[in-house]
């Protein structure tokens, strides 16, 4: 590795009796890989492999169906399961649509304008920095004290939000998760939407395209796998979210990700132990499929947008 | 005619949208101000502000973030730039198993990552002790997408085999070749790296909580149940911290019109459309 005396890295192909040599550098230059590799490994791979084969474990680390069964036979899992994807649904279609139109907006200004660094900063903050501390926004708009709902009890009167209870429901987790989602969205979707050439817009507009048939037929077409691929990750990254919600509920476990923590903090019955991993493993198994479908829409998308 | 009316009416949806999902984005953290800033009797008072610098839990949590966040830097440095500096230069034929590892954090959600590695810091605690620093593994962890497409970013755009080549022939020793070459050469991209690091570490709950460490926001939570006052205002204050850091990395990040799916490399958590 360290001989001064080679000049030149692997493209000058040792040939003859160089060769064994090069044999031995190439695995020695395997050998810078290890370190990085053993790291991994210890606090990525093996709790993966902890998972995977725990939800197929009882405690005594013999061979069993019981966790699975428990997940899929109990109401309360499949529940949360059915609910955090209704959730994630949900959110990622509200996010795309309004992300994309935020991005489109952001897009039209200046690439370099304040505006711009402003909304992608904002975003990038919002999209993952929150956690916890976007559930407190939201309680300090629609909670019990929020500023809107105790606003519009003092303005008018009324009390139309039934007091600030529905942000602990189906309806608040749907409006807090596209909070963060819109951002999300914005930064994933806008190098897409930038990657449009005015070219083609001034084409079809010297064609005699109106607005409307140069989104129909150009600027649809090409975005629509990067839009697809892009609610395909927002629909990942809201079932795979723990914080906000953790924060906004303390009592029940109505996503999948809470049933989780109960799981994991509740010491539950004997013979349970693993039914915490049984059900992290229907999550990964849930977002890797999502993931895939990601992986191959980007394929499409680079085609045009390169 | 029909074309000035078309501008007019794309120009009227813009701000028709700026506006609409402006206030939506807006209006929870201006709640969170009006929240912080509530005193007795309908007054305006700094009560809970004031009571960020009193709350001990609280500063002690802060500091162990900071610290996490430094020590997260520096193990993701140490890390990734060397083995993605040498698989680039030597190993190419293992670049796409770095990269698989590197963007596998972002299929596996934290909180299925907490399960499987509570039985690993079993271990953890028993070998090094059980401070709350030990999270800079996870942690780093953790970070590997965003801080592997920030570098890989960086190194894309030198030549950096050429440069190699060249400090190798002059006589540079492999560590010269990184320290004095490389290193000086991506460090736009070292630095969104360390800042998308430094957010999510500050930002970091799900690992944290679930295994009992108090990091910031952990306390935070536990404030909010206690005294939401000062809970809110911390958190106005560590959202505008985060946005100040990500705003002066948009300014730091070079720009590269030619490249336009590059422009966010740090904080965009989508990945593979590189190179999938």
């Amino acid at each position: 590795m360290t001989d001064m005396l080679a000049p030149a890295p692997a493209q000058t192909r040792p040939t003859g009796p160089a060769t064994r040599r090069g044999a031995g550098r190439r695995l020695s230059a395997y050998l810078g890989v290890v370190p990085f590799l053993a790291f991994v490994t210890v606090f990525l791979l093996w709790p993966t492999y902890i998972v995977v084969t725990g939800a197929f474990q009882d405690d005594q680390g013999q061979f069993t169906m019981s966790n699975v069964e428990a997940v899929l036979s109990g109401p309360a899992y499949l529940d949360s399961f059915l609910v955090s994807i209704a959730l994630s649904l949900v959110t990622a279609a509200l996010g795309a649509v309004f992300g994309a139109l935020l991005a489109w907006a952001v897009a039209e200004g200046r690439p370099d304008g304040l505006l711009r660094r402003c909304v992608v900063a904002a975003s990038g903050v919002l999209a993952q920095f929150g956690g916890v501390m976007l559930a407190f926004a939201f309680l300090a708009t629609f909670g019990f004290n929020g500023f809107i709902t105790l606003l519009l009890a003092d303005t008018l009167g009324i009390d139309p939000l039934s007091g600030g209870g529905w942000i602990y429901g189906f309806a608040g987790l749907a409006v807090v998760y596209t909070y963060f989602q819109i951002p999300l969205m914005l930064i994933v979707f806008l190098p897409a939407l930038e990657g449009l050439k005015p070219q083609w817009r001034e084409a079809s507009d010297s064609l005699g395209g109106s607005g409307w048939a140069y989104w129909r037929h150009v600027g649809g077409p090409i975005l629509s796998p990067s839009f697809a691929g892009a609610a395909l990750l927002l629909f990942a990254n809201a079932f795979s979210a723990y914080a906000t919600a953790a924060a906004l509920i303390s009592q029940g476990s109505p996503l999948a990700p809470l049933q989780i923590r109960s799981a994991l903090t509740s010491e539950t019955v004997l013979g349970q132990a693993n039914v915490g991993k049984a059900l992290a493993l229907g999550m990964v198994i849930v977002v890797a499929v999502v993931m895939t479908l990601y992986a191959l829409l980007q394929r499409r998308t680079s085609k045009w947008l390169r | 005619m029909a074309a000035v009316t078309g501008r007019r009416s794309r120009s009227i949806l813009r701000w028709l949208v700026l506006v609409v999902v402006g206030i939506y984005l807006l209006l929870p953290l201006l709640a969170m101000v009006e929240f912080s800033t509530r005193g007795a009797g309908g007054t305006r008072s700094l009560e809970a502000w004031r009571g960020i610098g009193e709350d001990d839990d609280l500063l002690d949590s802060i500091l162990t973030s900071v610290e996490l966040a430094a020590l997260t830097v520096v193990g993701m440095l140490v890390l990734l730039v060397p083995t993605m500096t040498w698989v680039h230069l030597r190993v190419p034929a293992v670049r796409r198993i770095v990269e698989f590892i590197c963007l596998l954090p972002l299929t596996i959600p934290a909180i299925v990552l907490v399960v499987g590695i509570a039985p690993i810091y079993a271990w953890v605690t028993y070998l090094v002790g059980d401070s709350p620093l030990t999270l800079t593994f996870v942690y780093v962890v953790l970070v590997l997408p965003y801080a592997y497409r920030a570098i890989d970013g960086g190194l894309g755009a030198i030549d950096i085999v050429t440069l190699s080549e060249a400090a190798r022939s002059l006589g540079a020793s492999w560590p010269q070749v990184l320290v004095r070459v490389i290193i000086p050469n991506i460090r736009g991209a070292l630095i969104s790296a360390s800042v998308v690091s430094i957010a999510l570490v500050l930002g970091e709950f799900t690992i944290a909580s679930l295994l009992n460490f108090d990091t910031v926001q952990v306390v935070i939570n536990l404030l909010g149940k206690r005294n939401a006052g000062i809970a809110v205002a911390v958190s106005v204050a560590a959202l505008l911290f985060a946005f100040v850091l990500l705003v002066v990395v948009a300014y730091l990040e070079p720009r590269r019109r030619s490249a336009p799916d590059d422009e966010t490399p740090a904080t965009a958590p989508a990945v593979q459309e590189a190179r999938a």
